[in-house]
């Protein structure tokens, strides 16, 4: 059975920078419109599909913003 | 439904960043997009891989990375500008077996401190260096770095740097390859995940180098400021990729890491407060101060602001360091403030002592003095005009004569050298006049039980300047107990002075009388 992920942007930690956007391969993430408590429109996972590549966390500056979940089945 | 943590926040950095206080605690203080924080990131993830987390010290330079101490769990220290590889030095050679991380900008490494660094390389100093290149000075505003690209606008390069007047980045990387010693030098970028991953694997190289303390390695990583370049995140990877690629070739230009043997460092670092101490101060001669001694006592209610000079040789500095320390001794806050000339000996010097209850604002005492100790003419002549009325002169009649001063100071002379001399030690004069003017500290401001106990106070402090030299330390608490003597007997024979004459007799004879003075042999 294929694997499956789920990436997790922590809202308050995030600084909107753009950079994990870009660098998904799925092109899953996008900035929200809501503020978070720094005043940056947080990124979020808008779409599913996630693999799991990690390429978010690590283009990530921020050490506790993204955190990919591997999900599995009970 | 259950989930596994695949990629997440490294157990290296502290879960709360406590660095300002308010609801934000979870953020480094870094720009949106800076490299700074995906590098900490690799740095962090590769020590918890290694398993050196207790070992790892990490320097945290002067520039954006100046709080990095607050985000990495492991030693940390704030070094000066530039000076990350000489304290990395002194880490790395003193606690042989610590895993020494020197963080460090372009304008930390390559400007200000780029000797100190190259240095460090050639002599191959066990340690890693990660050399962040952002092509400018990030924290200061973006002022040109001497990583900045030719025709590069910064603050300070308005119309783009000029390589005629500002010459070519430096290329660190090609400039340490010239070098012997290094093992490990590769140069990465984090722009694409692809260049991330490339320097997550060097990251990782280097630390392993340094795990298994095999020497020098650099890892210069070309990153992002997007704040200071004005970059979006897509065009800061461009840049970064196109521009900065092209004049800093990526890739690794040294591995000698197989051909380099693990060393296992012999030395185990002394953690027990106790034995630091007994290494730091190797005296094995102790007085027996009583615990309660180090308490504060009356004495010197008033702030004492002391001047002693003369020429450097005569020991005028360490007099001051021997009062200092006394004062230190008795829980006063103290200032020692020397001012000399670049000749070791010969040449004139002095050096400014306060001792005080009260915090001391300035060290210096200009004009403001209670005490002046003059051991040549030139000094005295140069100092007598700070003397504050009432207060007290003490000079060497060996080699001077009576100086002329207003009749409400007290003036002792004392025969110091001659004194010195009759010892068998002309350098112990200093300790000559610290007796006399033992007396004359006792005398004017000590009262009762104190008297036995300022006296070891004075004697701690000669042992302690002359550390472990049970010959020196007996000569020169001999000339102390000599140069009270002569104190008290110049105080007897009519100083003028505006004290109580009837109570100041009294405390000289106490003083004088033999049993008080103790026999320095004996305690040795
Ligand atoms: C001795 C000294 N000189 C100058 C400064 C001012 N200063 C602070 S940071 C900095 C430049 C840092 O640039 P870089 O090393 O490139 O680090 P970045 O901020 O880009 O990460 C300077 C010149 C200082 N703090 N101390
Ligand atoms: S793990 Fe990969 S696929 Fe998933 S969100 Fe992050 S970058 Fe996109
Ligand atoms: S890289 Fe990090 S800080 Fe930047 S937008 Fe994505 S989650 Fe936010
Ligand atoms: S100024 Fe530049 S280097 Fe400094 S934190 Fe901001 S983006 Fe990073």
């Amino acid at each position: 059975m294929d694997k499956k992920f789920r990436v997790h942007i922590e809202f308050d930690q995030c600084k909107a920078c753009g950079r994990c956007i870009i660098a998904c391969p799925r092109k899953i993430l996008a900035l929200g419109k809501k503020l978070n408590r720094q005043s940056y429109p947080a990124a979020y996972q808008a779409k599913d599909g996630c693999i799991g590549c990690g390429a978010c966390f690590y283009q990530c500056p921020e050490p506790g913003a993204v955190t990919v979940y591997e999900i599995v089945e009970a | 439904m259950k989930e596994m943590v695949k990629f997440g926040k490294s157990p290296v950095f502290f879960d709360k960043f406590t660095r300002r206080p308010g609801p934000i605690q979870d953020n480094m203080h870094y720009c949106p997009g800076c490299g700074h924080g995906i590098l900490h990131k690799l740095i962090a993830e590769a020590v918890a891989e290694r398993g050196i987390q207790d070992k790892t010290i990490i320097l945290a330079p002067v520039g954006c990375a100046v709080f990095a101490y607050y985000y990495f769990n492991c030693g940390g220290i704030s070094v000066s500008h530039g000076r990350a590889p000489a304290v990395g030095t002194g880490v790395s050679r003193s606690t042989p077996d610590s895993c020494v991380i020197s963080y460090q900008g372009d304008g930390d490494l390559g400007a200000i401190g780029f000797n100190e660094f190259l240095q460090a390389a050639n002599r191959g100093e066990n340690m890693t260096v990660f050399f962040v290149n952002n092509t400018n000075y990030g924290m200061t505003g973006g002022q040109m770095a001497p990583t900045t690209l030719p025709g590069q606008i910064t603050t300070t390069t308005p119309y783009g740097r000029d390589v005629n007047t500002e010459g070519y980045p430096l290329k660190v990387c090609e400039m340490v390859d010239a070098l012997e010693k290094p093992i490990y030098i590769e140069r990465v970028a984090l722009s694409t995940t692809a260049n991330i991953m490339k320097a997550r694997r060097a990251v990782g190289k280097a630390l392993d180098n340094l795990k298994a303390h095999k020497g020098f390695s650099l890892v210069e990583v070309l990153s992002g400021c997007p704040v200071n370049l004005k970059k979006s995140a897509e065009d800061m990877n461009r840049f970064i990729d196109e521009n900065m690629t092209k004049y800093f070739p990526l890739g690794c230009f040294r591995d000698r890491s197989a051909e380099v043997e693990e060393f296992v460092p012999e030395y185990a670092p002394v953690h027990d407060p106790e034995e630091v101490k007994s290494i730091l101060f190797p005296r094995k001669l102790n007085i027996g101060v009583s615990a309660d001694f180090r308490n504060e006592s009356d004495i010197f209610r008033s702030e004492r602001r002391i001047k002693i000079a003369g020429f450097g040789g005569q020991g005028i500095l360490s007099l001051g360091i021997m009062l200092a320390t006394m004062g230190k001794l008795r829980n006063f806050n103290v200032s020692w403030l020397p001012s000399y000339g670049p000749e070791q000996r010969g040449g004139s010097a002095n050096c400014s002592v306060i001792l005080s209850r009260e915090k001391i604002a300035s060290p210096i005492i200009d004009g403001e003095c209670n005490l002046l100790i003059a051991m040549t003419s030139t000094a005295l002549e140069k100092f007598k005009g700070e003397l504050k009325p009432n207060s007290v002169l003490v000079y060497d009649s060996s080699t001077l004569e009576r100086p002329d001063v207003p009749a409400d100071i007290k003036v002792l002379g004392i025969d110091a050298l001659n004194i010195a001399r009759e010892i068998g030690n002309v350098k112990c004069a200093n300790s000559v006049i610290l007796g006399a003017l033992s007396v004359v500290l006792v005398d004017s401001y000590l009262q009762g039980d104190d008297k036995m106990d300022f006296d070891r106070a004075f004697e701690e402090a000669i042992i302690d300047s002359f550390n472990n030299k049970p010959e020196v330390i007996k000569q020169n608490l001999y000339a102390f107990y000599e140069g009270k003597k002569a104190g008290a007997k110049c105080f007897k024979h009519g100083i003028s002075g505006n004290i109580d004459k009837k109570a100041n007799d009294d405390a000289l004879n106490e003083i004088i009388k033999a049993d008080n003075f103790r026999d320095s042999s004996t305690d040795l």
